[in-house]
């Protein structure tokens, strides 16, 4: 029997839904780490990129971040942090996932109050708004587009790094992967396949949803706009993270 | 959580131990070899595909909205489930770890290289259109070249992220550096192990960026002395 066909068995069969460690529950596993990992990772990203794109400084701390958090791999952060202080179980894997969250999240939220019109935030100064005043109400209305690029960049990668917590036993879907590498690539390749499958649909399906959340909080005038100005950021912030 | 007194009560259990490098040189020095071997092969694998791509993006309008697209996809399954579609075809061995890092590293570059092409200046164009260079002429002599600042951000990124996605490949038994990481886990939480593991990979990623960077310097001297004017 092909992969194919033992990977469309493996996933017919409801038993391999509803038992203990199956689909069902590798999926709230796998999406209740991810939601705690982007939540964590907002917490700590967004007041600092707010603040600092509202300082204007920092700008190299956040290229600074997103260079490191790149240079290192998952499965370390995975493997280092259950034996440090935080023990095993979920609060390490939450906090590694959620590292990974921090650099689209920060650098999206640093970049969205820097676009900011000067002109604008002029006319509020002038108005008599102070800092704090011009930041609710004038910057950060105007940098939700951003925002909400990065959420979704974030969700994304964390949604497809969940599934590599299944190498130190952490759960998620991919553990329905190791499963299947467990029992060797002939008798469990459907398994392996079908994990694969899940995985992909899974990362696919987030990114469809948070791209549509993202055109719905994005004004309409500036959708069209918007693409070209974010095309042309990432490309700034791919030049910027390398330095040249 | 039986573990985590295991882990407490063990003094002999150092985040990182010379000794452990010394008495297992060679290990490490043949996963450090295997690490840098998988990058190399990806990044040049998916260099050749991606500029071809990026150059055809570049001059058919309408292919670049597809192009982009299907390399976007790509970039969002995640490596596991890349290596997990790989594996039951191409076996446990290198190829489908390569073929993991390969689709990975695409978009980096095909987005890079395009922009790069993208920023030619309209009057350069013009110019070497002017002067008779047909279209493969003036890709090599004109386009290419004025690129190159692109193409190489491309490549630095698809090499530091390749790096850290090698590790992934423990997942069939060859994943570099990631071996130690995930064998020092698997080993009674044998710290020094995975220390020594994640050192030498961010350390690689560097190197390898450093090379690249130097390399993108040395063959784009007008940049540097513009850089320097200005």
């Amino acid at each position: 029997m092909n992969p194919i066909d033992q990977a469309v068995t493996w996933i017919n069969d409801p038993l391999n839904w509803t038992n203990p460690g199956g689909i069902l529950d590798r999926l709230v596993e796998h999406l209740g780490i991810s939601a705690a990992a982007v939540a964590l990772g907002c917490l700590v990203a967004w007041p600092l990129g707010l603040w600092l794109g509202h300082t204007g400084r920092g700008g190299g701390a956040v290229v600074l971040v997103s260079n490191l958090t790149l240079a290192i791999p998952t499965i370390a952060l995975l493997t280092i942090l259950p034996l440090t202080a935080l023990g095993f179980g979920k609060p390490p894997v939450i906090i590694a996932l959620a590292v990974f969250a921090v650099p689209p999240l920060l650098a999206n939220a640093y970049t969205g109050i820097r676009q900011v019109d000067p002109e604008v935030r002029d006319a509020a100064r002038g108005m008599g708004l102070s800092g704090g005043q011009l930041l609710r109400r004038v910057e950060l209305p105007l940098a939700v587009p951003y925002l909400a690029a990065g959420f979704r960049t974030a969700a994304v990668q964390v949604v497809a790094t969940a599934a590599l917590a299944s190498f130190v036993n952490g759960g998620g879907l991919g553990q329905i992967i190791s499963a299947g590498f467990g029992l060797g690539i002939s008798a469990g390749g459907g398994q392996i396949l079908a994990g694969g499958l899940l995985v992909a649909l899974l990362a696919l399906v987030v990114e469809v949803i948070f791209a549509g959340l993202e055109r719905i909080v994005t004004p309409r005038p500036l959708r069209r706009t918007r693409r070209r100005v974010a095309r042309q950021a990432d490309q700034r912030a791919a030049a910027a993270i390398t330095g040249s | 959580m039986s573990f985590r007194v295991i882990d407490r009560a063990d003094p002999g259990n150092p985040w990182f131990s010379w000794d452990y490098v010394q008495s297992n040189s060679d290990t490490i020095l043949a996963a450090l070899r295997e690490h840098a071997w998988l990058t190399a092969q990806a990044v040049l694998i998916a260099a050749l595909v991606a500029i071809p791509l990026a150059v055809l993006a570049y001059w058919f309008r309408s292919l670049t909205g597809p192009i982009l697209a299907l390399s976007g996809v790509l970039y969002t399954i995640p490596s596991l489930a890349l290596f997990a579609f790989a594996a039951p075809y191409l076996g446990t061995g290198t190829a489908t770890v390569l073929l993991g890092l390969v689709l990975y590293a695409l978009l980096l570059i095909i987005r890079n290289s395009l922009a790069g092409l993208n920023q030619v200046p309209a009057e350069v164009r013009d110019a070497a259109q002017g002067m008779g260079y047909g279209r493969f002429a003036r890709l090599l002599r004109i386009d290419l070249p004025l690129a190159l600042p692109g193409i190489f951000t491309g490549l630095r990124l698809a090499t530091v992220s390749t790096v850290a996605l090698v590790t992934v490949g423990v997942l069939v038994g060859h994943g570099g550096l990631g071996q130690l990481i995930l064998g020092g886990f698997r080993n009674n939480f044998f710290k020094a192990e995975i220390m020594t593991g994640t050192i030498l990979c961010v350390v690689l990623a560097l190197v390898l960026d450093l090379i690249l960077a130097g390399l993108g310097r040395l063959l784009t001297p007008w940049a540097r002395r513009r850089g320097a004017a200005g």
